[in-house]
């Protein structure tokens, strides 16, 4: 674009250096010609980087999820037939779900931890529902990588991901390995007793 | 580099193109005449074999995609269906697999080359920084290439590698969304990398012909890594080399076919011939073996520095381990060449290699106990190499004296046996 600008400049010069002669094609130049021209070539320049940006975003935003993908973006689940003790993993966005049915000891671990104890502090109230806290549902995937952890496993009752060794306990929290955060709880909501809506 | 050509159009026809479009003059200059250090050694003919490398993987590569199905549904069959119903598909499809694997092992002998003949220095900067670009692309291509046949190593290769965006601060989600195309690997991530996967080899020969035109600009380096003073240092391109890089490529054809053949399948991983699942991790993810010295890297940070936690860390130092090749020119500053000649480099480059092969081996290893130890003082050394001993040795080092000419060299080594 700028090449293209610069050629056509330096060709309307030598037409006026043709016209004019050389000494006198300096001074008028510099004296009358250089503003307006130096903002025509800046202006079309601009217009131009304008121009390419709006032709280059759709070409890079159609990458991002498409409507199909973002039409899976909330689905229903019923948890009642879920035993206590017992998960079980649905999809919701392409991403696996963990929804486990927490046994009492489970919770009474989970809610004895001290905040101190945690690389990222948060309550077990602050990751269940008040009235629902036997549910704990959260993405599956390891916040390290992604690998999705192995339940009922690991040094705190919790869960285990084998393929960098983080170790998460009762209410999903990391505790000890290379992952960051805890597992990340989805939007939700429980409809009825039993009835969860995801997203 | 005209002086060095004796072409003469032969008739009025070549006479009349020679006016019109030089390409057998080029071609003459360039792949006939071109006077080459006369002392290369069997670690040179790598550059050809790499051609040779780039060469199959395009042809077996749009074959195969004239019987691939680039959707999450039927990918994974139509690799089977390759592999059992298309006719010579079973051979071709092992060839485009293995080949993959014998790509990266003339690679690395073709950089290790150059990293110990220092053919990255001056006037050759711009040459060694374009290798490094085809490098970089020809991993790139790998990955997305390992993703195709949709199992379980694939998908979730996929996975842990496209969460490595998201330890960027901020935008890192929607980094890994815009990639993805979706919350997951799923679909379009699976057409898109296919799309790419088609493209990027011809980006790569673009480069590889950029890469030549570089290495024709100064000429070859060489074992003993003084320049070319007369023709008496060399050799015109044919048919010395080009004899020479044929039969390299057919001793290197030996292994590609004995694994084509015989093992198509010992190279890759058994969990990839079964169907990728989205609710299911394999027990332990390995990359394919030519990743694994970076995968070791990007693991061995499992501790924060500073306000830098453990997982933007170990992307960081992964990325830096590869981006570091671009500056090596200007960390080594001695003005020897070739390491022959430079008694402490020699040493500390034959640690630097056994240190990357430690790499790409605790790479396949569980995370766990002396592994881990194992893997931080592999990374350390792989940067103190580059960062302190390469600076630190061209000052202090004393090199052994250097031959006049690639001509008494040659000829002084003759004299000796």
């Amino acid at each position: 674009m700028s090449i293209l600008l610069m050629v056509s400049r330096a060709g309307a010069g030598s037409v006026i250096c043709a016209s004019y002669g050389e000494t006198d094609l300096s001074t008028q130049a510099e004296h009358s010609s250089t503003n307006r021209r130096d903002f025509l070539f800046v202006a079309t320049g601009a217009v131009g980087a304008v121009g390419a940006a709006a032709v280059v975003w759709p070409l890079i935003n159609q990458l991002n999820p498409d409507a199909s993908t973002l039409a899976l973006a909330s689905i229903q689940y019923d948890v009642g037939p879920i035993a206590e003790g017992q998960s079980v993993t649905i999809m919701w966005r392409g991403l696996p779900v963990f929804v486990r049915h927490r046994t009492p000891k489970e919770i009474e671990e989970a809610q004895a931890v001290p905040m101190s104890d945690l690389k990222d502090p948060e309550t077990d109230e602050a990751r269940t529902k008040p009235g629902h806290e036997q549910w704990l549902i959260m993405i599956a995937n390891c916040t390290h990588l992604g690998c999705i952890p192995v339940g009922e496993s690991g040094d705190f009752d919790g869960w285990f991901c084998p393929c960098h060794g983080s170790h998460y306990d009762s209410a999903g929290r990391i505790r000890r390995g290379p992952a960051p955060k805890n597992l990340v709880v989805p939007p939700y909501e429980f409809l009825s007793d039993t009835l969860v809506q995801i997203g | 580099m005209s002086e060095h050509s004796t072409y003469v159009p032969g008739n009025a026809v070549e006479k009349w193109l020679d006016d019109r479009l030089p390409v057998v003059r080029f071609a003459k200059e360039h792949l006939m005449d071109f006077p080459t250090p006369k002392n290369l050694n069997y670690w040179w003919t790598f550059g050809a074999i790499l051609v040779m490398c780039l060469g199959v993987q395009i042809v077996t590569g749009i074959i195969l995609a004239m019987h691939y199905t680039p959707n999450v549904a039927m990918a994974f069959d139509s690799v089977e269906h390759i592999r059992r119903d298309v006719n010579g598909g079973r051979i071709i499809q092992a060839t485009h697999a293995v080949g993959a694997s014998m790509f990266f092992i003339a690679l690395y002998i073709h950089m290790f080359r150059g990293l110990f003949y220092g053919s990255y220095k001056a006037p050759r900067e711009i040459l060694w920084i374009l290798g490094v670009v085809i490098f970089l692309l020809t991993t790139a291509t790998a990955f997305m290439g390992y993703i195709l046949p949709w199992g379980q190593m694939s998908f979730w290769g996929a996975t842990v590698i496209s969460n490595i965006f998201t330890a960027i601060p901020l935008v890192g989600e929607n980094i890994k969304q815009l990639v993805l195309g979706g919350f997951a690997v799923g679909n379009p991530t699976l057409n898109r990398f296919f799309s790419l996967h088609y493209l990027l080899p011809f980006i790569i020969a673009a480069v590889v012909a950029l890469h030549i035109w570089a290495l024709h600009v100064p000429g070859n380096n060489n074992p003993v890594g003084v320049e070319v003073k007369d023709s008496r240092d060399t050799v015109p391109f044919h048919p010395y080399y080009t004899m020479k890089d044929l039969y390299g490529m057919v001793l290197f054809m030996i292994p590609f076919a004995w694994f084509v053949f015989f093992a198509p399948d010992i190279l890759g991983h058994p969990d990839n011939y079964v169907m990728a699942n989205a609710q299911v991790t394999p027990a332990h993810i390995v990359p394919e073996w030519y990743l694994l010295p970076f995968y070791t890297i990007l693991r061995a940070i499992d501790f924060n520095i500073l306000f830098i936690d453990s997982k933007l860390g170990g992307v960081i130092a992964m990325g830096g381990a590869m981006l570091m090749l671009l500056i090596v020119p200007w960390l080594d500053t001695s003005k020897v060449r070739s390491g022959v000649f430079r008694p402490m480099f020699k040493w500390f480059f034959a640690l630097f290699a056994i240190n990357f092969v430690g790499l790409m081996y605790l790479g396949a290893q569980p995370a766990e106990g002396i592994y881990t130890v194992m893997a931080k003082v592999c990374t350390a050394y792989y940067f103190i190499y580059f960062l302190v001993i390469l600076p630190v040795l061209s000052r202090i080092e004393t090199p052994k004296p250097l031959p006049t000419s690639i001509s008494e060299s040659v000829l002084g080594k003759n004299a000796h046996a």
